[in-house]
């Protein structure tokens, strides 16, 4: 082969290859883990598969770090550079599907079902995100911390009730053998605060906001079940039960690992070092029944269209082929998340039948509750951060959540009632 | 025992006595960069338990540079780090340019509308940029610039979108202003009659006289433009143009990495300490040679 | 580096060129233009021109991310935040009898506040405010009643670290300046160390200081240890009458080395020549520090007390870390204030209402400062 000859032949394999590679329509793909090697590597599989799988569609991947992704996807709308696919907070996703960030999703008919109800994703009748998996919360506790106190071990069916909570938390204390008995994880700032906190409001018989009209939180998160709730949760820091805002990261993660704190309220995400430390005498306990139910929250990381994609086939065509059970599975066996179907949880490490965390599974399908679907979400959340931080630190219960209602209502009248 | 002897004896006593004070002095400044150099040297549980004691200074216990092959698997460091001194020292160079030239121009030239000018920019120095950031962003993705590609519009996702808006600064100007003020204006007239142009009067009289006031404006600028973040969160969407501070946030999972957090702090903060020794000995050192202090 | 020589300059000329007359006046008026030209033009497009759109914005109810139309609502934002109503609250009486209802103890009963300030048709004045603070006025109650109290206190708060801060932080970095400028064998070192925690960026600085002031933290271990366990560890972060000063304690550690470096730079301008001449006149140190250093230090004190006022009012990275504003607002800022509305709650234009009044503030707060520095800048 001379010289010649097998330059033609390299240019026409480059033009060949170009022209695969062109007939291919790219499509961009924000995802807010950066930083986290296990969860690229699946979400980097998922792409290799799908681009595999079909001629029309190549996924690329743009990650950011958490906590700078949804200010990243703000900038992005306001500059009109938001990706075709983007992942979103499950309660966050109303806000942006009501700015016009993002556009309903068009999948096949069935390709939801199975799926737990929290994982997907609506806003005004239509489904717009859906998650690969869920999160879950429980009360970490060891069983012979309890059997040495003659604590009864809850079940999902029979949860502690507040009256036996309440004597629970006393008998602990009254041991003198812990810092704390009852840590809430107030270390934890942010959306951890409505996430984890107000399930219990719920379970009081309160709420975020009043569900049946999205306008208002009047007699909702100040009435007489809020006041009742505001009043216990003051009561945990009184009483010394419980760290206050002040906790900070360290004694968050080691303050239970290591006997200082007897109870712990956590997501399945920190199970496996608990597990590392207690092993089998490690329970994960279902939320007690403070007279409404016990409720954990719902709904967590999703995928969506975003409304200027100029290809929604391709993103819609995506995400319907990450939903396939092994990537489930492949999720939660990486990143100790709860799969969104059964038939994901059959292969997973932890959720099947016996596995270590397969309580998690049940409490996500049972109890969770997702947080209000308004796009008012973003604000109450901020507003209920510092009602919980305030009142923890002692002021008025009635005056705290009476501001957090009129703070919740103004910033809904100048939205002009959030769609609603 | 002669009153020379005395004297001699208390000086060393007094010598003594200011390098104590200087160094306790120092250890309150020291004490958390040990505990984030110590820290960054142990696993994270280990880390977190000695938080509470003097073991946080100590490096004992599990031992290891661990975290930083861990932190340097997690995140492209070395990319964030070239960003970033990219990023500031273009800034700093044509800052330190611009800047000086407006502060000679306010401190020692007349000419009409100078003091309200003057007003104008020192007000600029109340806003904060957190204030201004939405407006601007809006206002960076309209604005041409010509490259390889012609004209196009619109600077996100670029090195300049990150160092054009940041050259000019109130505070570098207003430094300035008031290091010139104190030169003598003796000296530039004698240029002048010397028949010295004012850009040779501010290249040859002016700049080898400002050395601290330069190297000041340096470190300040510079640590302005590290640590920036909110800025390159909004305009840097590829991981390609993303500077250290938004590479810290990859270490805060939902399980925050602590010892690898300390490592990447530790790694990060080491070209801040070089720029700020090499700066003290260019420019603090040449001030002595200068004649300046007689 | 080149000496400049210094000539002997022929009064006429001198004089000519200060009055600004002769042929070097054109020249000079052009040249100033030119050098702070780009600068300036640069300060305008970037800085200015955005604070302009931030401050129209201050008048419309813009959102970061909503599908409705943009509009003028006047001055709604800054009524919002800035109203303030007195209300004078009077025991309750009994309607047949006109006197004042007791409790078993004699003392006056009086309404709830909450309804008054609640939907009450009978107050509409009052209608969702809420009490800043109160004083009792014999059997009556004061009421200060504000339409937004985290406002209110992010505005004390932010005052009163200016006005502790700037003070404190200016003397100790001269403190600093003048023991680091002593000629002594190896002083460049305690200088960098000095300056090590300006290096680390201030969310950096915060997260580490979390820990540090944590119940069970380095602080109260340290401060036990040092009083044999006389001391009681205090929750620095979470106790509201400790949050601010502990915040306050780290900024200045923080940000001292930074002016300490400034104040070098203006100290080293002073001539050798003079420290000479006092010591041969027999000048004691502190004598030299009044007649030769600080009269040198003019300009620097200045530029110093205005750098250290404008970032105390910057306040932000510290309470975002560290407290978000708590505990019970005892840490709020104008500027957290300014972008948690601005940003995380979405509602830009009332971010952009906050910036206003915080520049405002600001700006007579310098005008204040310049008129009392006056007489000392020339």
């Amino acid at each position: 082969m001379n010289r010649t000859k097998r330059y033609t032949v390299t240019l026409l394999a480059a033009l060949a290859l170009s022209g695969l590679v062109m007939a291919q329509t790219t499509l961009s793909l924000w995802y807010h883990g950066a930083g986290n090697e296990v969860e690229r590597d699946i979400v980097l599989q998922i792409i290799g598969d799908f681009n595999a799988s079909q001629d029309d569609w190549r996924v690329t991947l743009e990650e950011f770090p958490q906590i700078a992704y949804n200010p990243s996807v703000v900038a992005a709308a306001l500059s009109g550079n938001l990706p075709d696919i983007l992942d979103v907070d499950g309660p966050v996703m109303p806000n942006w599907a009501w700015a016009g960030y993002m556009q309903p999703l068009s999948l096949s008919d069935g390709a939801l079902d199975g799926f737990l109800p929290s994982v997907i994703g609506e806003w005004q009748g239509e489904v717009y995100s859906v998650g690969l998996w869920d999160a879950a919360k429980a009360i970490y506790a060891r069983r012979s911390v309890l059997e040495a106190n003659d604590i009864r071990i809850p079940t999902l069916d029979a949860p502690w009730t507040f009256d036996e909570f309440e004597e629970i938390l006393e008998t602990l204390q009254a041991t003198g053998e812990y810092e704390y008995v009852f840590d809430v994880g107030m270390a934890w700032t942010g959306e951890w605060y409505p996430y984890a906190f107000s399930p219990f409001l719920q379970s009081f018989g309160g709420d975020l906001i009043d569900r049946s009209t999205f306008l208002t939180a009047e007699g909702v998160l100040n009435g007489p079940e809020a006041v009742a709730f505001g009043n216990w949760w003051q009561s945990l820091f009184t009483r010394g039960m419980t760290p206050g805002t002040s906790q900070d990261d360290a004694n968050r993660e080691t303050g239970f690992i290591d006997g200082r704190y007897a109870l712990q309220w956590n997501g399945n995400w920190a199970a496996i070092p608990a597990l590392e430390a207690f092993g089998d005498d490690l329970l994960f306990l279902p939320a007690p029944d403070f007279g409404h139910g016990p409720k954990i929250g719902g709904a967590s990381w999703q995928f969506g269209v975003s409304a200027t994609s100029p290809y929604p086939e391709g993103a819609n065509a995506f995400i319907e082929f990450a939903l396939q059970d092994e990537y489930l599975a492949a999720f939660s066996d990486g990143i100790g998340l709860v799969p969104s179907t059964q038939s994901a949880a059959l292969l997973t490490e932890n959720y099947g039948p016996g596995g270590a965390l397969e309580v998690f599974y049940e409490l996500s399908n049972q109890q969770s509750q997702i947080r209000p679907p308004t796009p008012a979400y973003v604000g109450i959340a901020l507003t209920f951060e510092k009602a919980m931080a305030d009142i923890a630190n002692g002021a008025d219960v009635q005056d705290t959540l009476d501001a957090a209602v009129d703070e919740i209502e103004r910033d809904i009248a100048n939205n002009d009632g959030y769609g609603f | 025992m002669s009153a020379r002897m005395v004297r001699g004896r208390n000086a060393r006593a007094g010598v003594a006595w200011r390098y104590v004070m200087l160094t306790a002095v120092a250890l309150v400044f020291v004490f958390p960069v040990v505990f984030m150099l110590v820290s960054s040297l142990k696993p994270d549980l280990q880390l977190l338990r000695d938080t509470g004691s003097l073991r946080a200074f100590l490096p004992v216990g599990d031992i290891s540079l661990d975290n930083y092959a861990k932190a340097f698997q997690r995140a492209p460091i070395g990319r964030f780090v070239y960003n970033s001194v990219l990023v500031t020292s273009l800034t700093v160079v044509f800052g330190l340019f611009l800047n000086s030239l407006a502060g000679f121009a306010f401190s020692k030239l007349r000419w009409r509308g100078r003091s309200i000018v003057l007003a104008v920019v020192i007000a600029t120095l109340i806003v904060p940029f957190e204030t201004i950031a939405v407006p601007l962003l809006m206002m960076v993705n309209t604005l041409p610039w010509l490259g390889p590609d012609g004209v196009t519009f619109g600077w996100l996702n670029s090195y300049r979108v990150q160092i054009v808006p940041f050259i000019a600064d109130a505070l570098s100007i207003f430094l300035f202003v008031q290091f010139f003020k104190d030169l003598p204006d003796e000296i530039i007239e004698a240029a002048r009659i010397d028949g010295a142009s004012w850009w040779q009067v501010y290249l040859r009289v002016i700049v080898p006289l400002s050395g601290p006031v330069f190297a000041t404006a340096a470190i300040l600028k510079f640590l302005a433009m590290y640590n920036m973040y909110l800025w390159p969160l909004m305009v840097a969407q590829g991981e390609t143009y993303r500077p250290v501070m938004v590479g810290l946030q990859y270490f805060f999972q939902l399980n925050v990495a602590w010892g690898e957090v300390m490592a990447y702090l530790s790694l990060i903060t080491v070209p801040v300490l070089v720029f700020y020794l090499l700066l003290q000995r260019a420019f603090i050192e040449s001030i002595a040679a200068s004649g300046v202090k007689g | 580096m080149q000496r400049i020589p210094v000539k002997p300059v022929p009064e006429l000329v001198r004089r000519t060129i200060a009055s600004g007359r002769g042929p070097g006046r054109r020249g000079e008026e052009v040249a100033g233009l030119a050098m702070a030209a780009p600068a300036v033009v640069l300060l305008l497009a970037f800085l200015i021109l955005p604070f302009v759109l931030a401050f129209v914005m201050s008048f419309t109810n813009q959102r970061l991310v909503s599908p409705n139309p943009t509009s003028f609502v006047g001055t709604r934002n800054f009524v919002q935040l800035l109203t303030v109503r007195p209300f004078l609250m009077t025991p309750l009486t009994d309607p047949v009898t006109g006197e004042t209802l007791r409790d078993a103890t004699g003392a006056p009963e009086y309404p709830v506040l909450r309804d008054i300030t609640r939907r009450n048709p009978a107050y509409p004045q009052f209608d969702g405010l809420r009490e800043l603070t109160s004083w009792a006025i014999g059997e009556r109650r004061l009421y200060l009643l504000a339409s937004d109290v985290v406002f209110m206190r992010a505005l004390g708060n932010t005052m009163l670290f200016v006005l502790v801060v700037a003070p404190t932080q200016a003397t100790l970095a001269l403190l600093l300046a003048l023991m680091i400028n002593q000629p002594l064998r190896g002083v460049n070192i305690f200088r960098t160390l000095y300056f090590m925690p300006v290096v680390i960026s201030i969310v950096v600085v915060s997260l580490l200081w979390r820990f540090i002031y944590s119940p069970t933290g380095l602080l109260n271990s340290i401060l036990t240890w040092l009083s044999f366990g006389n001391f009681t560890p205090v929750d620095w972060l979470g106790n509201p009458s400790t949050a601010l000063g502990a915040i306050m304690a780290m900024s200045i550690w923080q940000a001292v080395g930074f002016h300490m470096v400034i104040w070098l730079s203006g100290l080293q301008t002073i001539p050798g020549v003079l420290y000479e001449a006092a010591s041969v006149e027999g000048a004691s140190t502190l004598q030299k520090f009044r007649h030769v250093t600080w009269p040198g230090l003019r300009n620097t004190a200045v530029l110093v007390l205005v750098v250290i006022t404008m970032q105390a009012f910057a306040l932000f990275a510290q309470i975002d870390v560290m407290t978000r504003g708590g505990p019970r607002d005892a840490t709020q800022s104008i500027v957290f204030q300014a972008v948690q509305r601005g940003f995380e709650r979405q509602d830009i234009a009332g971010g952009s209402a906050i910036s206003v009044i915080l520049f405002l503030l600001v700006l007579s707060v310098s005008l204040l400062q310049r008129y009392v520095t006056r007489d000392r800048v020339r």
